[in-house]
């Protein structure tokens, strides 16, 4: 069971505080957009076995969303960041260099 | 026979005896005793029958690996099935009776199965049972149903009590043994705070049976002081009967408290649940002994050497005056030594290996034993009972050179370490060639939050078989965990053991090396699931390369001990018929919990009342004291009518119906969500949220508004109103509420997280009270207070007032089609209000209402109910609600998916009502058919009915229902077939059937 340190109120918080919302940084497309562009948005989800960025709410707590970095394959956390950006911090970015050299997720790397 | 020794084992307190019962049978033991060790001292060797071929089976081992001895155990609402007797603690009273087997333990015919067993291979049931495929459902599967599992399911409620309990902690150590005792020593040394817990009620492992030296004393010495020291650690926790069930994710660790099972009568709870978070996690579990595999190795009376000299040592039992040793390693020598000591006779011991020197073996040849070498088992004799074995050379094919008599067979195949805490979550095994076993490989360890090792294993559990190196390894380990968690280790030495000459184990995976088919089929792998050493060989025959699909092809592990004793030795077995090296065949995977906990240690409190709070409205006790029919809505209970005496629920909603539309209802409508949203931005947010625009509302106004997905499906709906300029309150649905709140938090916080609005759910703060019918206005005027007239207040208008001296706020809305007024006050307040409407409404014919009158009412109006009308596949258009969608709006949450072509296709099924002809009410989820069928040989379907009620209003029933074309087809009469294949003919019509031209609301 996962802990997650929410970055708004600094709780270490156990898996049973928060509730997922799958992957973090996905660009919203609205009217207007190409149907290939919508159905992206919609549907087109990463499944990396490694590296990671979700969305995760302190559902049973602040209440904020947050975003975490981490490794889907052993569970490490290499941090978590407020969720009011479009990509991760460059200190979180650098610490997964240090521990997974040449990793690449959609854009970031 | 076997029998109670004079003198009494080490756990055994002879001067307490305690009655207890085996299948009716009143026996004795003694405190201290577990089952089986009590019933072996009454000669009770037969205790079950093997799950296939209801072959007898006794006693094998002496702990939580026991296969064969589960028990039924307990009466009524204490009965539990499958509880192994080696771990069942004997207390006065106990009563227990075996399982899978009829009419009787001794007589069972069931066993007519062992003379099918050549007919009853590995995959059996699936070769056989597929043809013919009727058969299947109708005379396969009620047989196979009736003969199988093992325990009867309990039929009474559970009458004890379980719960929780929550623990942080720098280092847990599991096993209490001689390496988890030095462990938490090492690691309470440094200052850590330490959790360390045992399974047994015993301290101290196999050291207490197996003896040897610490500095210089017998190590039970050494145990009782380790104990006193830990006790006097002031960080250091011990806990007893605590078995580590699993670790899990981030140092989450569950341990598995069985604190009354041998007290069943002691106040407070059966099992407790640990839900422990560590730092570090330090596993001294232990070794589990391998049984052998020759002809006849599952007749009562083979068991494990090492469980044969616990029985002795620990509690005083001999399981029988002779018993033959049969091994591939030193260790057993321990058994026959015991039993020399206990002054019984051990005929021979039999050695697979070609010679032994140590130490062990030495004192064996000095204390006289026989001693065989390179000899094997070809055959035990004997049916329910051991009576002798017949002996072979280990390297032939099985021909008998002697037979010996005997009532006991002590085997060992050597130990394998307990991996399982190490390996739960991802810990990594190497198989170690010289001790034949899988060790932890230190480098590839489960990892934590951080990237770095959270679980340490210690001793034997760690591939370490010698005292000393235990004592050496487990020190270092709790060090090192210690370290970890952020102490500092103190630098004393670990203590130290006399160290002895083992002679090396040798692997043995049949007996004898060439045995025959015939002796193969009689050679137990899995003794609970008969599973045999031809069956693991026919697998590989049959092309099962994998040790996962061998095991659930041949069921071997498969059963409650979870192969404890089995899974090594299969696997041996497969991966020399694969011709393969055993790492290369691997392992199954090892999966929580070790060995089975209670359901009710996992539910814990959570269970009846407590099993999801009660959500209550400020009326609830008033309208349970009414005779409210309790209805589970969300987390309340909301009453679906109110009963009076002497009427049917019902008659009660026909009842309700009529009165609301001929005189007065009032609705405790407080469980509606109410969600404020508030900032400069809040209009604009809003025309996001909904489909309609909510911007241009003007305050004072209330505007019905739509919820969507972003995939454009209807979410919710409900009543906005505008309060002032930054300010709406939104109404949600009584469901929806909490979803709909996190739903409007979720795009604020990470989609336009720059816009200003704050929103919060308010829904408890008020008691809501609908006051509905012709004559509400008339009860809110006798009351007094604000100006509800049409004037005043029209349709779709709120105002702040006071009526009846209550601070209010009056919405003039209209979920029935009646004159309406939906009337919040502070929560404080709704009961008092409530009692006031009641009484003031006296003259007026008042009644309250409940939820089914509700949907009656709305129903009879074509409004939708969102969870009725609506699946999530719907969209507002299927729905005829293209009326609350903007067209000005550039964007709303939904616009751009209703665009999609299968969105926009005008195949959708579309809202109609439904009349049907001879006025009965159509079933709740019926299906509308045409003619023909589909790809899939189904009849065509073309719509589905979605509500359906009596309409006491119109004496017949009402439904509307989603249909292919419906609106274009007004008039047309559908088939709608009914569960028992009966046509109700049915006619599309206005959804709206009261009060089309809404005068009744509007006045």
């Amino acid at each position: 069971m996962l802990i997650l340190d929410c970055p708004y109120c600094g709780t270490s918080a156990d898996e049973t505080e928060l509730s997922p919302g799958g992957e973090a940084h996905i660009k919203r497309y609205g009217p207007g957009s190409s149907d290939t562009d919508f159905e992206g948005y919609l549907f087109g989800r990463e499944n990396p076995k490694g590296v990671h960025f979700e969305r995760w709410r302190h559902a049973n707590g602040c209440g904020k969303w947050f975003h975490a970095a981490r490794c889907t394959m052993t569970l490490e956390v290499f941090g978590t960041y407020a969720a009011q950006t479009f990509e991760p911090p460059q200190e979180i970015k650098d610490k997964i260099s240090a521990k997974r050299p040449g990793w690449s997720w959609r854009d970031f790397s | 026979m076997s029998t109670r020794l004079p003198n009494a084992g080490r756990l055994i307190d002879a001067s307490k005896q305690i009655e207890f019962s085996f299948n009716g049978k009143r026996l004795k033991g003694y405190e201290g005793d577990t089952l089986a060790s009590a019933l072996l001292a009454n000669d009770q060797m037969l205790v079950g029958r093997s799950f296939k071929y209801h072959r007898p089976r006794g006693i094998v081992a002496s702990g939580a690996e026991e296969p064969n001895a589960l028990m039924n155990m307990g009466e009524g609402g204490q009965f539990e099935p499958n509880q192994r007797a080696t771990t069942t603690e004997l207390f006065d009273g106990l009563a227990a009776k075996s399982q899978n087997h009829w009419p009787s333990l001794d007589f069972d015919v069931g066993a007519i199965n062992t003379h099918l067993a050549r007919f009853l291979p590995a995959g059996f049931y699936y070769k056989m049972f597929i043809h013919p495929r009727p058969f299947w459902k109708h005379v396969y599967e009620p047989i196979i149903r009736k003969s199988a599992g093992l325990g009867r399911a309990p039929k009474d409620r559970d009458q004890d009590r379980y719960e929780h309990f929550y623990t942080f902690v720098d280092v847990l150590v599991v096993g209490g043994g001689v390496a988890g005792l030095q462990a938490a020593l090492a690691a309470g040394q440094s200052g850590a705070n330490v959790l360390l817990i045992e399974q047994t009620a015993d301290w101290g492992g196999r050291a207490q049976v197996d003896g040897g030296e610490v500095d210089g004393k017998p190590v039970a010495d050494w145990i009782a002081s380790t104990l006193k020291a830990l006790d006097d650690l002031p960080n250091v926790t011990r806990r007893d009967r605590l078995m580590g069930a699993g670790v899990y994710d981030h140092g989450y660790a569950l341990g598995y408290e069985r604190v009354n099972d041998h007290t069943p009568s002691n106040a407070g709870p059966r099992h407790r649940l640990w839900r422990i978070r560590a730092k570090q996690i330090v596993t001294a579990t232990g070794a589990i002994e391998r049984p052998l595999s020759f002809a006849g190795n599952d007749i009562p009376g083979v068991m494990l050497a090492s469980a044969v000299r616990d029985y002795a040592v620990n509690f005083g039992v001999s399981v029988g005056d002779r018993t033959v040793v049969v091994t591939n390693n030193d260790d057993a020598y321990l058994t026959a030594i015991a039993m020399k000591n206990a002054g019984l006779d051990v005929p021979a011991i039999l050695d697979a290996r070609a010679s032994a020197n140590g130490d062990l073996v030495q004192q064996a040849i000095d204390m006289g034993i026989r001693l065989e070498f390179g000899r094997a088992i070809a055959a035990v004799k004997g049916g329910k009972r051991v009576t002798g074995v017949k002996v072979c050379a280990q390297i032939g094919e099985g021909a008998v050179l002697s037979e010996i008599d005997c009532e006991v067979v002590a085997m060992s195949g050597g130990w394998s370490p307990v991996v399982h805490l190490w390996s739960h979550c991802g810990g990594k095994l190497n198989w170690d060639v010289e001790q034949q076993m899988f060790r932890p490989d230190a480098t590839r360890p489960p990892t934590s939050h951080d990237g770095e090792a959270m679980v340490t294993v210690a001793g034997i559990a760690n591939g370490y078989l010698d005292l000393n190196n235990v004592l050496q390894d487990a020190d270092q380990a709790g060090k090192n965990a210690a370290k970890a968690a952020g102490s500092k280790p103190k630098t004393a030495k670990a203590p130290t053991a006399s160290e002895a000459t083992i002679s090396p184990m040798e692997p043995v995976w049949l007996m004898p090396q060439g045995a025959p088919i015939k002796k193969r089929m009689k050679a137990w792998l899995d003794f609970q699931n008969d599973v045999k050493v031809s069956d693991v060989q026919l697998a590989a025959q049959e092309g099962y390369e994998s040790v996962e699909h061998t095991k659930r092809y041949t069921t071997l592990g498969m059963a409650t001990d979870q192969g404890k004793l089995s899974n090594i030795n299969g696997l041996a077995v497969l991966s020399k018929a694969l011709n393969a090296d055993i790492p290369q065949v691997g392992t199954t995977t090892f999966r929580p919990p070790y060995t089975p906990i209670s359901m009710g240690a996992i539910a814990g409190e959570a269970r009846g009342k407590v099993f999801q709070p009660l959500r209550r409205t400020p009326i609830h006790d008033w309208n349970m004291a009414n005779g409210a029919d309790p209805e589970p809505v969300g987390q309340w209970h909301r009453p679906f009518a109110y009963v009076e005496q002497g009427e049917t629920v019902h008659e009660a909603v026909n009842r309700e119906v009529l009165n609301t539309r001929q005189n007065l209802g009032l609705l405790d409508a407080s469980t509606l969500g109410k969600i404020i949203v508030k900032g400069p931005d809040a209009g604009k947010f809003l025309d996001m949220m909904y489909t309609n625009m909510m911007s241009s509302l003007k305050p004072g106004k209330c505007r019905y508004g739509l919820v969507c997905t972003e995939n454009g499906f209807l979410m919710d709906d409900g009543v906005v109103a505008r309060i002032d300029d930054d300010t709406y309150l939104c109404h949600t649905t009584t469901g929806g509420a909490d979803r709909i709140h996190a739903h409007m938090e979720e795009w604020l916080q990470t989609e336009w997280w720059d816009w200003k609005v704050y929103t919060a759910n308010v829904t408890e703060q008020f008691a809501q009270i609908a006051v509905v019918g012709p004559n509400a206005r008339k009860v809110l005027e006798k009351l007094g207070g604000m100006d509800v007239s049409k004037e005043a207040l029209p349709f779709m208008t709120w105002a702040d007032g006071i009526i009846g001296g209550f601070d209010c706020r009056a919405y003039r809305i209209s979920f029935s089609g009646e004159l309406s007024y939906e009337i919040a006050v502070p929560a404080s307040q709704g009961q008092a209000f409530w009692d006031a409407l009641i009484e003031a409404g006296q003259e007026f014919g008042v009644m309250p209402y409940g939820t089914e009158t509700l949907h009656i009412l709305r129903a009879e109006k074509g409004f939708i109910m969102i969870g009725d009308e609506s699946d999530g596949t719907v969209i507002p258009q299927d729905l005829n609600l293209q009326w609350a969608i903007s067209k000005k709006k550039e964007d709303f949450l939904g616009k751009r998916a209703q665009l999609r072509s299968h969105m926009a296709d005008p195949d959708r099924w579309k809202l109609v009502g439904l009349e049907t002809l001879d006025g009965s009410v159509l079933p709740d989820g019926a299906y509308v058919v045409a003619d023909g069928t589909n790809a899939n040989g189904q009849r065509n379907m073309i719509g589905r009915v979605t509500s359906t009620y009596y309409s006491a209003t119109l004496d017949r029933g009402i439904a509307m229902g989603l249909v292919l074309h419906g609106p274009d087809r007004m008039g047309e009469v559908l088939d709608i077939p009914k569960t028992d294949g009966t046509i109700i003919k049915t006619r599309i019509v206005d959804p709206v059937i009261y009060d089309k031209d809404g005068e009744k609301q509007n006045v």
